[in-house]
């Protein structure tokens, strides 16, 4: 499936057709058929959101074509869910609990990674274990036990009721890419803090934590798009606008209405609720690309 | 790596010496918030999981229960509903994870290929995974349903893809594909990146043909990276519930081990069966976790220590 088109002729080994071969990388020329499998490939992953995009943009019959093209372009649907109390509503609670869970998971686990990356201490590659275990936790066999002891204790349809449950994926995930943040951090200027008198933990907050500031805005990063992703827990502890977040409360929406119409403002609200998160993309490619691949690669 | 790091320590020891809370006892406090927070969030709820799954609970008086030992999970396990939502997860998971595997290598070796506008197209190879898993579920039903989608009009069919029995399934997996085969293309896209190019060039010299070099060079220094990707992916998808939840909740053949225990307890409100259906899910998937943990035990302790 690779290069065909630069080696074409893959025998021997004289020395003028090395040359040949050393020159040829250095033009920027690329092979016709890699144009059509990068078109292929940005087809394949924006066709579909271009597709919720033009459905929102239609209304009444326009609905009812599958054209490719709105005939009619309008922002309808658009206005029509802000003035949805049970979206904006979802908005706020949305930002709140994402916020507050990366905030949280942030701030906790920094210390536990630091720990685990700097300072001496047994049982280290046990800990690791553990917080990986956490993360691959299915969320079902905590949404069932929390199901029963929120409506218990009160804490059923709260921001709090699902803060506290997301910590169980947002934490191991900060801990995670944060380690491996931490560890390539040079230790000669913490040494230099540590002779100059500075305790660890002044070395690990006035030195560590402002060098590993790209590290923390990755943790963050990915964990708020964690949280704000996250649908069984927030469909099943919640019951109202009241703490609903917006994955939640747009599947409801798709609940609620059989008819045709919907469709139109459903598909706003999705394409909506996904442009901060296309934004965060847009501009923190490279810093989410190394996150997500943070000890995926190494060792 | 061992000498290195013993020399390192023999090297730094006298000046490490510094005022403040010993470092053993600092390094405890501060793991020890994150430790209670996990007991707290995540081992707590299990255990209180487990519980429930051993007792019965009055649907009629709220709080009245009583012990039912494994009679739970016997009733879970002889239900054929249960064993229908295994099967189903069971070919999500195979097929999807296998779909997305060879995709995601397929985009990662393009992307690899220097081109102009490389930085663009992993932008846009994020999209998919940065789009919400409920969007990605509308999204392909605004596709496929008709008259709003355009799958009916291309292929100039009347089938009603939700509602038929093995399509409804091969939707959902079709949107899995889409939303995480880019990510499965990042993970490798970065294994392949750490391939020394002379490893190539002495292969060229050597007279191996492209396909020789793939198979014999790129495969075998990917499969880490490839053997990640797969079992993350693997777990996730073993715990799939927004995409059937959403496209047809879980009719259809779309039922999976998360949308029947979640049915069981959040909506017909039989606790035990659904915490022993939770139960479950956990079990299949810690299974899958610890040989996961075996298989990379080496990165973990590469982490670990240093």
């Amino acid at each position: 499936m690779a290069s065909v088109a630069t080696t074409p002729k893959p025998t021997t080994t004289t020395p003028e057709v090395a040359k040949k071969r050393k020159a040829r990388p250095a033009g920027p020329k690329t092979p016709w058929w890699m144009w059509i499998v990068i078109a292929a490939i940005v087809v394949f992953c924006l066709f579909p959101f271009y597709w919720l995009i033009n459905i929102s943009l239609k209304t009444g019959n326009d609905l009812l074509s599958s054209s490719l093209f709105p005939p009619n372009p309008t922002l309808d649907n658009y206005r029509s869910i802000f003035k949805n109390p049970d979206f904006t509503k979802a908005l706020r609670n949305s930002a709140v609990v994402a916020l507050s869970t990366t905030v949280l998971a942030l701030m906790v686990g920094s210390f536990c990674a630091y720990a685990l990356a700097r300072l001496k201490l047994r049982g280290k590659g046990v800990i690791l274990a553990i917080v990986l275990t956490i993360s691959t936790f299915p969320q079902i066999a905590i949404a069932a036990p929390l199901f029963k002891l929120w409506s218990d204790i009160g804490l059923f349809n709260t921001w709090l009721g699902l803060i506290i449950p997301y910590l169980t994926f947002a934490l191991p995930l900060s801990v995670y890419i944060l380690v491996s943040f931490f560890k390539e951090i040079p230790r000669d200027l913490e040494e230099a803090a540590l002779v100059d008198g500075a305790t660890h933990f002044q070395a690990f907050r006035k030195v560590v934590v402002p060098l590993a500031a790209p590290g923390l805005a990755t943790a963050g990063i990915l964990t708020f798009i964690g949280a704000w992703n996250e649908f069984l827990l927030a469909v099943t502890l919640t019951s109202s606008s009241k703490a609903r977040t917006v994955p939640a409360a747009i599947a409801f929406f798709t609940g609620a209405t059989e008819h045709e119409v919907a469709y139109g403002s459903i598909s706003a609200a999705s394409v909506v609720i996904s442009v901060p998160l296309i934004l965060l993309v847009l501009f923190f490619q490279k810093r989410i690309v190394a996150g997500l691949t943070a000890g995926a690669v190494k060792g | 790596m061992e000498a290195a790091s013993v020399q390192q320590a023999g090297a730094t020891q006298p000046r490490r010496r510094s005022k403040g809370i010993p470092e053993r006892r600092l390094a405890i406090m501060m793991v020890a918030p994150s430790m209670i927070l996990i007991a707290i969030v995540a081992a707590y709820p299990i255990i209180y999981a487990v519980w429930l799954s051993l007792h019965e609970y009055s649907v009629r008086v709220a709080g009245l229960s009583r012990w039912a030992g494994f009679r739970n999970y016997s009733n879970a396990l002889s239900d054929p509903a249960w064993w229908a939502a295994f099967e189903h997860t069971l070919i999500f998971t195979v097929v999807s994870v296998a779909l997305e595997l060879v995709i995601g290598l397929g985009m990662a070796l393009a992307m690899h290929e220097a081109f102009k506008g490389q930085g663009l197209l992993r932008t846009v190879v994020l999209v998919p995974w940065a789009v919400l898993t409920v969007v990605t579920a509308i999204m392909w039903r605004t596709m496929f349903v008709s008259p709003y989608g355009f799958v009916n009009t291309v292929l100039g069919t009347q089938t009603v893809w939700l509602g038929s029995e093995p399509q409804a399934l091969i939707i959902i997996i079709l949107a899995d594909v889409w939303k995480t085969a880019p990510f499965m293309a990042l993970l490798i896209l970065a294994g392949l990146q750490v391939i020394p190019g002379e490893i190539y060039e002495a292969a060229k010299v050597d007279g191996a043909t492209t396909w020789q070099r793939f198979a014999r060079i790129t495969l075998p220094l990917l499969m880490p990276a490839i053997l990640v990707a797969l079992i993350f992916r693997t777990l996730d998808a073993l715990r799939i519930f927004d995409l059937p939840y959403v496209l047809t909740q879980g009719q259809n053949g779309t039922s999976t081990l998360s949308t029947i225990a979640q049915e069981a307890f959040a909506t017909n409100r039989i606790y035990g069966l659904g915490a022993a259906m939770a139960v479950l899910t956990f079990i299949i998937v810690m299974i899958v976790s610890f040989s996961y943990i075996r298989f990379v035990g080496g990165n973990i302790r590469g982490l670990a220590d240093e």
